[in-house]
């Protein structure tokens, strides 16, 4: 169950461009595009959320900085993937770095708390940016390149896209596996055991912290390019809260989860927003419904009961 | 100088309603160990139902009454049919939940009274406003609010600190399970004391739904602020509440004119005005983080028992 269900999920996902869908197509891409996006996010949510048992309410943070690491960048004439690829990677780095060192100090619900003021603070300070939109958000000019390639436009952001996702999926999936992995869930059972055999708990937290941090601002890399427009609504607690709903509903710790989670609500939505302009008076229910009475999530479905 | 005192009133003003809405959350979260991240949605609808009950009835004071009880039923009505279940889930799973609640609320509102803000006519007992001191006249009726509030407070201390019921929310709140085994019932006690709460978030928002413009947005921005407050104060704590919420309130108003002059002072006042109102968004945040940093669990922890 465990190797199949995203065996098939990638196979799925690599066979959408050769459907013809007809004129429906170029939406059909894009969409599934959007769902690949969000699935890349929430699985480095989940390395947190499953592997570590950490709630952050403010992984949207990394969103938006990968968004902004896109948009700052294009304003000044520079749209090369590994520029861009360097500036969000870094920027991630360093916020998760500098906040998780704070945020790491708290526990439980404290710790949801933190997490959420510190993607707060990153929404006001995208804001405040005058030079790139402010509140409004920001345009891009150019979509992002690979040595002049132009690898995010059309098919080639669906292809870019996928790999990524996939090298983002087997990256989690092996550190979960690691012995790093390993600690990390230890702590989340027993943390002061975890001392007592001499390993940091703090160290290897914020480790993860920071790699969940940068997968997530290649997603934002990504979102920018896929709406050609960065904003600070990326940023919002809203965004985060829908993240933790994608992992959850997935089944949180199991990644593939995520992937699986993602696709549901992002398809959820537009279904219901073709029916009609107030879908969440029935997404709304159907969470808490979900939330009450569906408990491990997608992924559990047919899986053993452990 | 003048400008300070108006500053410092409007922020003990918006201290005191934060702690109207964060005394009913940190009560909720003291007694049950439950996120009501819906809390928010309360304070909305109180301020709906205000304004179409005092539309109803020609009278503010009438719906102020008609509100607050029919908010105080309604929170009892969610806790009965949703809340109830989430006890004893893990606190993702309540997060979750009312952030469906969140979502399926706001949207009613939406088709009921449309997107566009309302407003809410002042009373005209409270209308106008009178001279504080040389050059400066100040509104009566954010005068009654700051009255209003203290009253509140006052009378919550006396209820927690003083009557039968209080004893046994303080009692629930270190030991629920204790509390019931010595006969009391605690179903009861719970939806007590989210009717409570969720009367309070109701008064609040009728209270403030003439100086502000009613829409189904306004409970999201003060949620976040009341957690901000009900963390910083320590989690279960009405006294914290307290202090919490003025620090926030007084925070939050005088940092937005101190900054930015702060800012003009230093960088110039075109970049102070770009600059200075993102940074003082951020300031409650920041102070928010720095508190955390030193003390994990607020300034003053409710005593629990594990």
């Amino acid at each position: 169950m465990n190797r199949l269900v995203p065996l098939l999920a990638f196979a799925a996902l690599a066979a959408v461009p050769f459907i013809p869908f007809g004129r429906e197509g170029g939406y059909v891409l894009l969409l599934v595009s959007r769902v690949m996006v969000f699935a890349l996010a929430a699985i480095s949510l989940d390395l947190l959320l499953g592997g570590g048992g950490m709630v952050s309410f403010g992984h949207a943070a990394y969103l938006a900085i990968g968004a902004y690491a896109v948009a700052i960048l294009d304003a000044n004439d520079v749209s090369e993937a590994w520029a861009v690829l360097a500036a969000a990677l870094g920027a991630a780095a360093l916020f998760a770095a500098g906040t998780g060192a704070v945020a790491l100090r708290t526990r439980g619900v404290n710790f949801i708390m933190i997490t959420l003021a510190f993607a707060q603070m990153v929404y006001f300070a995208a804001g405040s940016l005058a030079a790139y939109g402010g509140d409004d958000g920001y345009s891009l000019i150019a979509r992002t390149e690979l040595f002049g390639w132009p690898v995010l436009k059309g098919r080639g952001f669906y292809a870019t896209a996928f790999v990524l996702l996939l090298a983002g999926y087997l990256l989690c999936r092996m550190l979960v596996a690691s012995r790093f992995g390993r600690v990390l869930r230890a702590i989340r059972q027993n943390r002061q055991r975890v001392q007592a055999m001499g390993f940091n708990p703090f160290t290897v937290q914020l480790t993860a912290m920071v790699i969940a941090g940068m997968l997530c601002a290649v997603a934002g890399v990504l979102l920018a390019n896929l709406s050609e427009f960065a904003s600070p609504a990326y940023a919002t607690w809203q965004r985060s809260g829908d993240l933790l709903i994608m992992v959850i509903l997935g089944g949180a710790g199991s990644l593939h989860g995520a992937l699986l989670g993602a696709a549901f609500v992002v398809l959820l939505e537009e279904a219901l927003g073709r029916l009609t302009e107030h879908w969440r008076l029935i997404f709304g229910p159907l969470l808490v419904l979900s939330v009450l009475y569906f408990r491990g999530g997608l992924a559990g479905i047919g899986a053993k009961r452990d | 100088m003048t400008l300070l005192v108006v500053q410092a009133l409007n922020g003990v003003q918006l201290g005191l309603l934060l702690f109207l809405i964060a005394a009913g959350l940190t009560l909720v979260f003291g007694v049950m160990d439950f996120i009501n991240l819906a809390h928010g949605v309360q304070y909305m609808l109180g301020a709906y139902l205000g304004v179409a009950f005092a539309g109803l009835t020609g009278s503010f004071w009438l719906g102020l009454l008609l509100a607050s009880v029919v908010a105080g039923v309604t929170g009892i009505a969610l806790e009965r049919l949703v809340f109830r279940h989430l006890y004893g889930r893990s606190h993702l799973d309540q997060v979750l939940a009312t952030f469906g609640v969140i979502l399926t609320l706001n949207e009613a509102v939406r088709v009921l009274w449309g997107t566009a803000p309302l407003q809410m006519p002042m009373p005209d007992a409270l209308s106008g406003s009178f001279q504080l001191m040389e050059g400066l006249r100040y509104p009566v009726y954010r005068v009654a609010l700051i009255v209003a509030g203290l009253l509140v407070a006052v009378g919550l201390a006396w209820a927690v600190n003083c009557t039968r019921a209080g004893m046994l929310i303080r009692a629930g709140a270190s030991n629920a399970a204790m509390v019931s085994a010595l006969g009391v019932d605690i179903g009861r006690l719970f939806t007590l004391v989210f009717g409570i709460g969720a009367m309070l978030a109701g008064f609040a928002g009728v209270m403030a739904a003439p100086l502000v413009s009613v829409e189904p947005s306004m409970g999201d921005n003060l949620l976040i602020l009341a957690f901000v407050v009900i963390v910083i104060g320590g989690v279960g704590a009405i006294r914290g509440a307290f202090v919490a919420a003025l620090m926030v309130g007084l925070v939050d108003t005088l940092g937005r004119t101190m900054v930015t002059d702060a800012f003009k002072a230093a960088l110039g006042a075109s970049a102070a005005a770009r600059v200075g109102p993102a940074v003082a968004s951020m300031l409650i945040y920041l102070v928010m983080a720095a508190v955390l940093a030193i003390r994990p669990a607020g300034l003053f922890p409710a005593a629990r028992d594990a």
